[in-house]
């Protein structure tokens, strides 16, 4: 599969020299091998999609995207590398990628040397601000404090932070314990386990003795299905201590098996259940080319508008100069799958906040939505008081 | 710390110590008799996880009277054939074995994931292993042991004394014992030591499948699953003394009580480096593990 994106990606190459007047290079780096690649395989394929569309459709002002796919291999200072050679050899006008923040922190550097432009499809921990990244997923205030405002008002007072150990869940437990003394409700306890690590009985024994009302989880990737399996075999459920959680979303579903999961929460800016017309026509797309199977995921449909929002900043600007279309991308709106997004100046995103409940199938339902839109705060004013974008 | 937390992690002392043997035990056996630092170790367990996965797929929720021996016999065949065909042509050299070893869990992994996808699949316990025994009322009111952790510590205790009877008790048992001492002695005796090798990696093989078909319950099933379990397994068996299966037992139990006290103690992230680092000192003190065997076979390498 990799082999093949690459020479797909080298014929391309040679392909889009000889056809250089008729085309606009983008790159989509992403990790297509190792740890990551479960996640971002998939992101890689939603970019993909939009680009096929808008080709369809005629293109960018006249000229069809080609795509420069890359590999990060799940490895942070290749991120850099590839996104150097993107922007020095192959001068894209825009790169798509990235998913942890180690990733991008990497790749942050080699975008502002060369004044590039890259587009960052999943939440995080916020306290970055790039002009050099757009960052459409979910700024801490738009996943991880709607979810304890919603925690607060189904009447949990009790919070229990639990999550991986590195830099997102550290940080965003770093605001959410902030806000929790702010609120003047209790942290119940906090716990980071190693990014894979399999073993909850402690957390768990943990977990019993804090008697929480609610666990806030910021678990990533396959930790996860050990810790449901665990905490469902010492006897909780979704009815007896409900966990709300920020890097479960329907793939993952799938992979932890959906029965595990019922009746628990996730927040997000996205939900494959969502039913506006334009997330129907995106799902409907996906599945035709990746299978009617496939689950998709908020970093997807991020993924997948980003490439719009790109074509619509490049067409405001009437230039693919990444320093313009910065410039013109403020403002940008979009009615997308996501429901209406529009551009901040600090280039995250204004959006709404969904909580869903998983049921069967791992497809959430969603149960809340932030009243209207929410603006993005890359900086959280009691966690990092004083600290504004530039 | 009131007491249904210090017996609640006294419990969980003893469940991680059961999954620690239950992954060391068939690296203990390879490493201990072959001086094959078996990295693909790993792989295996995964390799059992995914027929329990199958074996779940095809009978139903009652599965685990066919993931059992369906993960024992398909690891065991696995091992056996990459005893004959890679690991039998690199004997006596360690660096080289790690490597080749290294290269097939590379390759393990990667046909897990072309197989079976690089998401995990799910395998759920059956329903008579969910559910607790929760002891009510007195002083540890509410405590709870979980069916499935105690499963997990009886399949364990199971195969170590299947394990110890096997070596102590049987003539297969006898042979090994025999390589494991001298091995040109044992050969020149009559023991087929190429046959006795090969037997006895499909043997720590085949227990590692039985573990993954174990730990499937506890933890995920997917393409890289191996590699959580294999450095503490190694730890396990460097502790314990090289070649030892009671002393991977002793250290197995060490190792696990020391990660819930520090785990209880202070936080999970901090428990990690602490157990490293107590295993760094231990081996200090004793370098060769908690019971060295003499052998002439060991002195060797």
């Amino acid at each position: 599969m990799t082999y093949r994106n690459l020479t797909a990606s080298l014929t391309l190459l040679l392909l889009g020299n000889a056809l250089a007047q008729g085309t606009v290079k983008v790159g989509v780096l992403h990790s297509l091998t190792g740890t990551m690649a479960i996640s971002e395989i998939t992101v890689a394929n939603a970019a993909q999609l939009a680009v096929d569309e808008i080709n369809a459709a005629g293109g960018v002002m006249g000229k069809k995207i080609q795509v420069i796919k890359e590999d990060g291999a799940s490895d942070w200072p290749t991120f850099a590398t590839k996104a150097e050679k993107l922007l020095t050899q192959d001068k894209v006008a825009a790169v798509f990628g990235g998913w942890t923040s180690a990733s991008r922190k990497a790749m942050l550097p080699v975008f502002e040397k060369n004044k590039g432009l890259l587009f960052y499809p999943v939440q995080f921990e916020g306290n970055e601000c790039s002009p050099n990244i757009i960052y459409t997923g979910a700024q801490p205030n738009q996943q991880a404090l709607p979810a304890l405002e919603w925690a607060l008002s189904k009447g949990y007072k009790n919070i229990f932070l639990l999550g991986s150990d590195y830099v997102y869940p550290r940080t965003a437990n770093l605001i959410l314990k902030k806000h929790i003394a702010a609120k003047g409700t209790n942290l119940a306890g906090e716990e980071y386990v190693a990014l894979g690590g399999t073993e909850f009985s402690s957390v768990i024994n943990k977990i019993k003795a804090a008697k929480p009302d609610v666990i806030i989880n910021t678990l990533n990737g396959d930790s996860n299905v050990s810790f449901f399996k665990q905490y469902q075999a010492a006897g909780y459920s979704a009815a007896t201590l409900p966990v709300i959680s920020f890097s479960i979303a329907e793939q993952e579903a799938q992979s932890i098996g959906p029965a595990l999961l019922t009746g628990q929460y996730a927040t997000w800016n996205y939900f494959q259940s969502l039913p506006n017309a334009a997330n129907k026509k995106f799902v409907a797309a996906y599945q035709k080319k990746y299978g009617a199977k496939a689950a998709i995921t908020d970093p997807m449909a991020h993924a997948y508008m980003d490439v719009y929002l790109w074509k619509a900043a490049v067409e405001k600007a009437k230039s693919f100069d990444p320093v313009a279309v910065r410039k013109a991308i403020v403002g940008v709106s979009t009615d997308s799958p996501l429901g209406k997004i529009t551009v901040d100046k600090n280039g995250s995103l204004t959006q709404t906040v969904y909580t869903g409940q998983s049921g069967a199938g791992g497809q959430f339902k969603v149960v809340a939505q932030s009243g209207g839109v929410i603006a993005p705060q890359p900086y959280d004013a009691l966690a990092f008081p004083g600290k504004t974008c530039p | 710390m009131d007491a249904v937390f210090l017996f609640g992690q006294l419990f969980t002392g003893l469940s991680v110590a059961s999954i620690l043997l239950l992954a060391a035990l068939g690296l203990a056996l390879s490493f201990g008799l072959m001086r094959v630092i078996n990295m693909a170790h790993g792989e295996f367990l995964m390799f059992g996880g995914y027929l329990t996965y199958l074996a779940s797929q095809w009978v139903g929720p009652q599965f685990l009277w066919l993931a059992f021996p369906l993960a024992f016999v398909g690891s065991a065949l696995l091992g056996a054939v990459l005893e004959f065909t890679v690991i039998r042509r690199l004997y006596g050299r360690p660096l080289d074995t790690l490597l080749a070893t290294f290269g097939i869990s590379l390759i393990l992994q990667q046909a897990a994931r072309q197989i079976f996808g690089s998401t995990g699949v799910p395998v759920m316990a059956p329903a008579w292993l969910s559910g607790a025994i929760t002891v009510h009322g007195g002083a540890l009111d509410g405590l709870t042991f979980p069916y499935v952790r105690l499963f997990v510590m009886a399949l364990s205790a199971l195969v170590l004394i299947a394990v110890w009877w096997l070596l102590n008790r049987s003539r297969f048992g006898m042979h090994v014992r025999a390589v494991n001492q001298n091995r040109e002695v044992a050969s020149s005796l009559g023991v087929n030591t190429r046959q006795l090798d090969m037997l006895v990696f499909a043997l720590g093989s085949g227990i590692a499948g039985v573990a993954g078909a174990g730990l499937a319950l506890l933890a995920p099933v997917n393409p890289t699953v191996g590699s959580a379990y294999i450095v503490n397994a190694f730890l396990v068996v460097v502790v314990g003394g090289v070649g030892s299966v009671l002393g991977g037992a002793v250290a197995a139990l060490l190792l696990g009580c020391i990660t819930a006290l520090a785990e209880g103690l202070t936080s999970v992230s901090l428990a990690q480096a602490i157990l490293l680092v107590v295993v760094v000192a231990f081996l200090q003190w004793k370098p060769r593990g908690l019971f060295p065997t003499q052998s002439r076979a060991l002195e060797e390498a």
